[in-house]
């Protein structure tokens, strides 16, 4: 049957912006769902906030709307553009729940628009645990034993189900907090009582203890004919207790056996019909108690997830595309396996390789949050290594993180304290995979690992060998190293680095070594089928191989005989760089090929568009490393003409490549190295500032305490504080005094010669603007100019951002405009570059130059509707923006760059931001006014300012000046206001305005949480002190997170908000990307 | 100790035999992750050298309950890396040991990638695994190059039982002969399951045995080798014909084309793994299924009242026979799986409803 004929309109959801739990891979699915559509000549109509993705590029879709996530926004969309159907289903938790809002509330009824992938009955069961729970039963599948109880007997009762040990979990009570294991029927009672009492809503949630079980996941498709086939099955390294997205995982299951396989296939096939998706991917998981091989269903996801992203990256079979041809009602077997060509995607992906994820996580940015993992995902990026065994997948997966770990071996060497090993294996952190690594090397039994970690024995053993490799290797010197030894320890995925490290030496002299010896890595591909079919898709991945007698057999790079050039991706997602660095690569590869060159990309995050493999020409699945970028080159040099390395779309990764590269006579394309430097260097950068006589803040380096309190009264207090060496903000503060001073360096940073603090004088109070722009060495010109809302001082990642930049003296924004193209042109910027500028009494100091795309590369892109990052890549490949006929970016309307933080997944972390980035993601408003796309970005950033009601004032004396504007607009908007004693009078004697006056914490009751708690308060605003943070505001600060009252910590911020609020308060338009479009 | 495959055609591939000796076989390749232990003890992998693709393998040990049949069959085992430890709480034996018992060669550290490449491209042929206290390589190269094929060859006798045996089911209605060409053991337990009683006879058994007045129907299995070399199964199928129900799998598939008057042919590389996508021509559905084969059923010399019921996704090539009036139809790939994915489990069944129709 083919697909069915009443669908010519589709509109697809995305899941907004990136945050813990829910990142790129859906961009990845849902660019991929458009794809899927538009093939079938399908009108697409797309609603996401997130204007870092690719999806929202205005090419992807013929109506792309950036507006909030809502239902009112939905509603409006469907209005406008009667779409036939919606796709709910490949934009994560938030676009499900956006679907059935707008199900439940009859929006989808009223205009007869189709529900297509998941109905709604399926979603429900799906997500509803109790309804879940009563399905699996009904199906003979077992869950996992427990139920509710509201009282003491009703917990005995479930006791008889669940026996010990028992998992009591209190309802609603902050971060789990009251719950516990019993292990006897004393504990049990005391856990239980206490659970009753904590619980708000007096409810436990008892349960039988799976910890330390086998995790499994099964990535399920089915068709309208009830075709079900798995294309991948996921093992948890990591055993029940910490969540997936958590978890070291490996693809395909690798300890089951095949009795044990099949009956979790199975029941995973009798889930997806029993829960009755109708079409498309679903994720199962699944627990298997290793000593009785009994499994139980833990649940299940109706739409594609984050495990579906990297299953497709697993095995070649694009999931979110053949979900969406299945929505429309194609049949498994009439659909392509689009990796070989020949055969069809009814079938089941082998593999020939073990694929490792690894979580990347971001803790040095929460000093103060717990690093441990449970049940709440923490990570904020992943990575992904393929390799011929587990042992060489595990080391490339290590060194893909980008944390300084050159491969399992030798990493965190001396730098965990041993003695206390036993904890850190009990209560799994990030760093437990190389607390594992240490034990074994101090000699640890795999048993005993396997008793505290309940990690399979296996797993243990397989890194047991590579610590007894690593004792091998460290017998030798590097020229005493017997060939077959070093070809060994490459086959088990040791780098060249890690050799080094073993035997002394550095890795070009084990390079040197291996070349003499003959020994280069080979490229696999990755085809879906085990190579049973020839693949076309040039998808790879480097191993060793012997292979065979007389010949190279076995390398599948086959490099092209074109003129090609190579894009180093981002790698991993993190808290600095996330998705809109993918978004420039993948721009910059659509150039590239529409240019006529083929187009190379290297990347190892699985989560994005980039590592489609249809996206570039050739795609290498690889870490971004020296070793495999070089190798890479070195195997496309031998046919065709590599015209060079791109370095400057995937972010500080790439970046950090290009001094070796080039170093080594690979041509770098686009800006040279040379810029680089003068851009990166602070010295350096510095000279050509002065040249230029471009302002700058009173700056210095020290490289001791002492030498650090001279700059500091040097330059002045308040000093801006950071290691010269630093990423994203990486340890940056603001200090005050010499107390504050002496702090940070005690605290924050280890400093001596090598890692010397770079001290700027902070321009407290000043304006923050941000410039994107292009050059070609010859001409420059202006992408973009944005305003920070908040002041400088807030990490320009974490500040919401106006385009235009609205506020600001032309003249000012002239002389912004003019230097930064003069310091475009004085480097010899080839591409894009990023400047950071801050405006004080009408100077304008430049603070920082970035020689490459930056974060709001496409916020910029999609407000001009200008593609930056493929201008940048048309550059490198030599065609000049005179040529391209390129001018300065012009707005097509308001648009307001509005940020979202993970605070509420680290409890214990106070919620207030400054030099240090945050944010996980970004969302866009568009509008007509400021008022408008602010108001917007609020809404879609997830903190909508409530309409009416009480407002709480708290802020500090610097900003007092600005307060009686703020309370005054806040009182014509029919707010009431209440603060404590000093700030009531000061606007009461001041303003005359009415205040009702409320305690400090420490102070008196009833104080300020407590009307927080109560719900008299509907709004905070609170400026920190600055210095040390009061008990008070950081108790605020937390309450309000807890119970999602929004809290601005600036003025400015505030201040924006009270111009938004008649939009608040209105109808909102929406409109198209497209529309925005001038003749 | 190091060691090369080499192929009958001189190529040579480079890797290790740890147990220290070597075989010969038809070099073939099966795609299937999991499962080793099955494959290797599936009688219908007698004379083969099986390459296993996915690289990582003897995880989980060896287990008492796996096995398809009392040893392994397979003449040898090509892989890309063992492990030298199992893992699980179940396992008796690690398995480089229990092939060391059982005098099966290993072969570790090949490129089996390049190898399947090498297998799909040229076809699959003989080959042997050499180690170097062998000899050299001419040496090697001269033994391969004299292997025999494996078209022509009969092996049902050195894998079938060698004497009837019964397996009792009191609640059975049915009685079944089972003619052994190398029988799994899956297979019998799923007869057995769907309520039968089982007799199983010896690969040279007479019809008149098999269709002794107190079967109800005849299960024709699976096996290894050459089914054109098998005139005189092939003539004793062809007695069955109309007389009692039938259902037979993989060997016995092709060995019931045969004696409808059919023809098998010698496939490139065949079809070997656990995720083979057939196609059921009278539901429109596709079962993914366990394959092991390197014949096939020639379509175009099946008689009239043959019917294709299933084909391959990939290939088209004929999965599934059956007699428009009489109840015999036949499967080319495995239902009972073990190891692989049970979509087609109800084939046992559905002989079990035509036992019931027949016998109405």
């Amino acid at each position: 049957m083919p697909k069915r004929t009443d669908i010519h309109s589709v509109l697809v959801l995305g899941s907004g912006p990136i945050q813990i739990g829910q990142a790129c891979e859906f961009d990845y699915s849902g660019t991929q769902a458009l794809k899927a559509l538009r093939e079938e000549g399908i009108r697409t109509i797309l609603l996401n906030s997130n204007p870092a993705s690719i999806m929202t590029d205005p090419d992807r879709a013929d109506a792309t709307y950036i507006e909030p996530l809502t239902l009112t926004v939905l509603e409006k969309i469907i209005q406008t553009e009667k779409p036939d159907a919606m796709l709910p289903t490949v934009g994560g938790q938030t676009a499900l729940n956006l679907a059935m809002e707008a199900h439940q509330s009859g929006v989808l009824e009223k205009y007869g628009v189709k529900l297509i992938g998941a109905q709604p009955a399926a979603i429900e069961r799906g997500e509803d645990r109790k309804v879940f729970k009563a399905l699996m039963d009904e199906l003979g599948l077992e869950t996992c034993r427990g139920g509710f109880a509201h009282t003491m007997a009703e917990a005995r009762e479930l006791l008889q189900g669940t026996g010990f040990p028992a998992i009591i979990r209190p309802s609603f009570t902050l971060g789990g907090s009251g719950g516990g294991i019993a292990y006897n029927i004393e504990e049990f009672e005391i856990i239980c009582q206490r659970g009753l009492d904590l619980s708000p809503t007096k409810q436990l949630l008892i349960e039988e203890s799976i910890l330390g079980w086998k995790e499994f996941e099964l990535e399920v498709v089915r068709d309208l004919d009830d075709n079900v086939e798995v294309i991948c099955s996921i093992e948890n390294l990591d055993p029940m207790g910490i969540h997936t997205g958590d978890s070291i995982t490996v693809a395909p299951a690798l300890t089951l056996t095949d009795p044990e396989y099949q009956r979790m296939r199975n029941a995973a096939i009798a889930v997806i019909r029993g829960v009755g998706v109708e079409t498309g991917g679903s994720n199962i998981q699944f627990a298997l108690n290793p000593e009785d091989a009994r499994i139980i269903v833990i649940e299940m996801n109706p739409r594609v997830s984050r495990s579906s992203a990297l299953a497709s990256k697993a095995t070649g079979f694009p999931i979110a595309w053949v979900a969406t041809k299945l929505a429309l009602g194609y049949r498994l077997w009439e659909l392509p396996n689009v990796i070989t060509g020949l055969t069809k995607a009814a079938f089941e992906p082998v593999l020939d390789y073990v694929v490792i994820k690894i979580p990347r996580f971001t803790f040095e940015k929460f000093p103060l949050a717990e690093k441990v993992l449970g049940t709440q995902m923490k990570s904020v990026g992943e990575v992904m290594a393929i390799g011929r065994t587990f042992q060489e997948a595990l080391q490339k997966g290590l060194r893909s993180l980008e944390e300084g770990h050159d491969g399992l071996t030798g990493a965190m060497e001396g730098k965990l304290d041993l003695a206390r090993l036993r904890e850190h294996l009990l209560i799994p952190g990030p760093e437990r995979i190389f607390w594992l690594y240490h034990a074994l090397k101090a000699g640890h039994t795999v048993e005993e690992l396997h008793r505290l970690t309940k990690i399979n024995e296996w797993f243990l053993r397989e890194m047991e060998e590579l610590v007894i490799l690593e004792g091998r290797l460290r017998g030798f010197g590097l020229d005493r190293l017997p060939g077959e030894l070093l070809e060994k320890a490459k086959r088990a995925g040791f780098s060249d680095g890690q050799i080094a490290t073993c035997c002394g030496g550095v890795d070009t002299e084990v390079k040197a070594r291996r070349h003499s010896l003959g020994i280069h890595p080979v490229f696999k591909r990755v085809d879906t089928c085990a190579g049973e079919f020839e693949a076309e898709t040039p998808y790879l991945y480097s191993t060793w191989e012997y292979g065979q007698e007389g010949g190279d057999s076995g390398n599948e790079a086959s490099p092209s005989a074109r003129k090609k050039a190579i894009v180093l991706g981002s790698g991993p997602n993190r808290i600095g760089q996330g998705v809109e660095f993918d978004c420039c690569c993948v721009q910059a590869v659509e150039a590239i090929r529409a240019s006529g060159v083929e187009a190379i990309l290297i990347n190892c995050n699985p989560e994005t568009v980039s590592t489609d493999f249809d996206t570039s020409d050739r795609l290498y699945f690889e870490p971004l490393t020296h070793e495999h970028v070089k190798a890479i080159v070195r195997r496309e040099a031998q046919n065709g003409e590599l015209l060079g390395v791109f370095t400057q779309f995937g972010g500080q990764t790439p970046l950090k490549l290009s001094g070796r590269l080039h170093a080594e006579g690979v041509p770098l394309l686009g800006t040279p190295h040379q810029t680089i430097m003068d851009a990166e260097d602070r010295e350096r950068f510095g000279h050509v500032l002065s040249r230029l006589d471009i302002p700058v803040a009173k700056w210095g380096m020290a490289s001791s305490f002492d030498q650090a309190l001279t700059v500091a009264h040097q330059i002045g207090y308040p000093v801006m504080v950071r290691p010269s060496f630093v990423l994203g903000g990486r340890a940056m503060a603001v200090v005050f005094d010499d107390e504050g001073l002496s702090k940070y360096m005690r605290e924050a940073t280890a400093v001596n010669e090598d890692q010397p603090v770079l001290l700027d004088r902070y321009l407290d109070g000043a304006q923050e603007l941000d410039v994107d722009l292009v050059c070609d060495g010859k001409d420059a010109f202006i992408a973009g100019v944005m305003a920070h809302i908040e002041e400088a001082g807030i990490h320009s990642g974490d500040s919401f951002a106006v385009f235009p930049a609205l506020g600001i003296e032309e003249s000012v924004l002239e002389t912004v405009r003019t230097q930064s193209l003069k310091l475009a042109l004085e480097l010899g910027v080839h591409g894009l570059m990023n400047l950071q500028w801050a405006i004080k009494d009408d100077i304008a100091y430049c603070l920082e130059a970035n020689p490459r795309a930056s974060r709001t590369v496409p916020f910029i892109s999609k407000a001009t509707g200008v593609n930056w990052a493929g201008i940048a890549a048309r550059i490198g490949l030599g065609q000049s923006l005179s040529e391209q006929k390129i001018s300065d970016g012009e707005a097509l309307a308001v648009a307001v760059k509005g940020v979202v933080f993970p605070f509420a997944k680290f409890p214990g972390v106070d919620p207030v931001l400054g030099p240090e980035m945050k944010s996980t993601g970004e969302v866009m408003g568009i509008g007509d006014t400021f008022g408008e796309a602010y108001a917007k970005a609020l809404i879609a950033a997830g903190v909508p300012l409530p309409l009416s009601g009480t407002v709480f004032l708290s802020v500090n004396d610097h900003d007092k000046p600005k307060l009686s504007e703020l309370a005054k607009k806040l009182t014509d908007l029919g707010f009431a206001l209440c603060a404590t004693e000093g700030t009531a009078r000061h606007l009461e004697n001041a303003d005359g305005l009415t205040v009702r006056r409320i305690f400090k914490v420490n102070e008196g009751r009833p104080h300020a949480v407590d009307l927080l708690k109560n719900g008299e308060i509907d709004w905070v605003i609170n400026t920190p002190l600055g210095r040390n943070a009061f008990f008070d505001e950081g108790a605020i600060r937390k309450e309000s997170l807890r119970l999602k009252i929004p809290c601005l910590t600036n003025l400015n911020a505030a201040l924006a908000a009270c111009e938004a609020m008649e939009t608040l308060r209105g109808d909102t338009r929406v409109r198209t990307l497209q529309g925005l479009k001038q003749p | 100790m190091r060691a090369h495959l080499i192929l009958k055609d001189g190529a040579m591939f480079r890797g290790r035999a740890p147990l220290g000796f070597g075989g010969a076989g038809e070099a073939v390749f099966t795609t299937a992750m999991t499962g080793y232990q099955e494959i290797l003890t599936d009688p219908s992998f007698a004379g083969q050298l099986v390459t296993m693709t996915f690289p990582e393998q003897g995880i989980y040990g060896i287990h008492s309950d796996l096995s398809e049949s009392s040893k392994p069959w397979a003449t040898g085992m090509l892989c890309r890396r063992v492990s030298g430890t199992p893992d699980h709480t179940l396992s008796e034996s690690d398995l480089g040991g229990w092939l060391k018992r059982h005098r099966i060669p290993l072969m570790t550290d090949l490129d089996t990638r390049a190898l399947t490449h090498y297998i799909r491209d040229t076809g699959s042929q003989s080959a042997i695994i050499w180690t170097e206290s062998d000899g050299s390589l001419e040496e090697g190269k001269t033994k391969a190059a004299g292997l025999p094929d494996m078209t022509g060859q009969a092996l049902c006798s050195a894998v079938s039982c060698k004497d009837r045996y019964e397996i009792a089911n009191d609640d059975a209605k049915f009685r079944v002969s089972v003619l052994d060409g190398g029988i799994k053991k899956s297979i019998l337990r799923l007869l057995h399951a769907a309520g039968l009683h089982l007799e199983v006879f010896p690969w040279d058994a007479p019809a008149s045995e098999l269709l002794a007045p107190r079967f109800h129907g005849v299960f024709l299995s699976n096996g290894p080798g050459d089914p054109a070399a098998l005139p005189g199964m092939q003539r004793e199928v062809a007695k069955l014909i109309g007389e009692r129900p039938i259902f037979g799998i993989c060997l016995g598939h092709q060995l019931l084309a045969h004696a409808f008057g059919g023809s098998t042919y010698k496939m490139k590389f065949g079809h070997r793994g656990a995720n083979q996508p057939v196609l059921d021509l009278q539901t429109g559905r596709v079962e993914i299924t366990a394959q092991n084969h390197g014949f096939a059923v020639d379509d175009s010399s099946l008689p009239p009242p043959i019917e294709v019921t299933h084909r391959h996704l990939s290939d088209n090539t004929v999965e599934g026979l059956r007699h428009k009036t009489l109840p015999i139809f036949s499967l080319q790939h495995h239902p009972e799986a073990s190891p692989g994915p049970h979509d087609a489990r109800d084939a046992f069944g559905r002989f079990g409803r035509m036992l019931e129709a027949y016998h109405a």
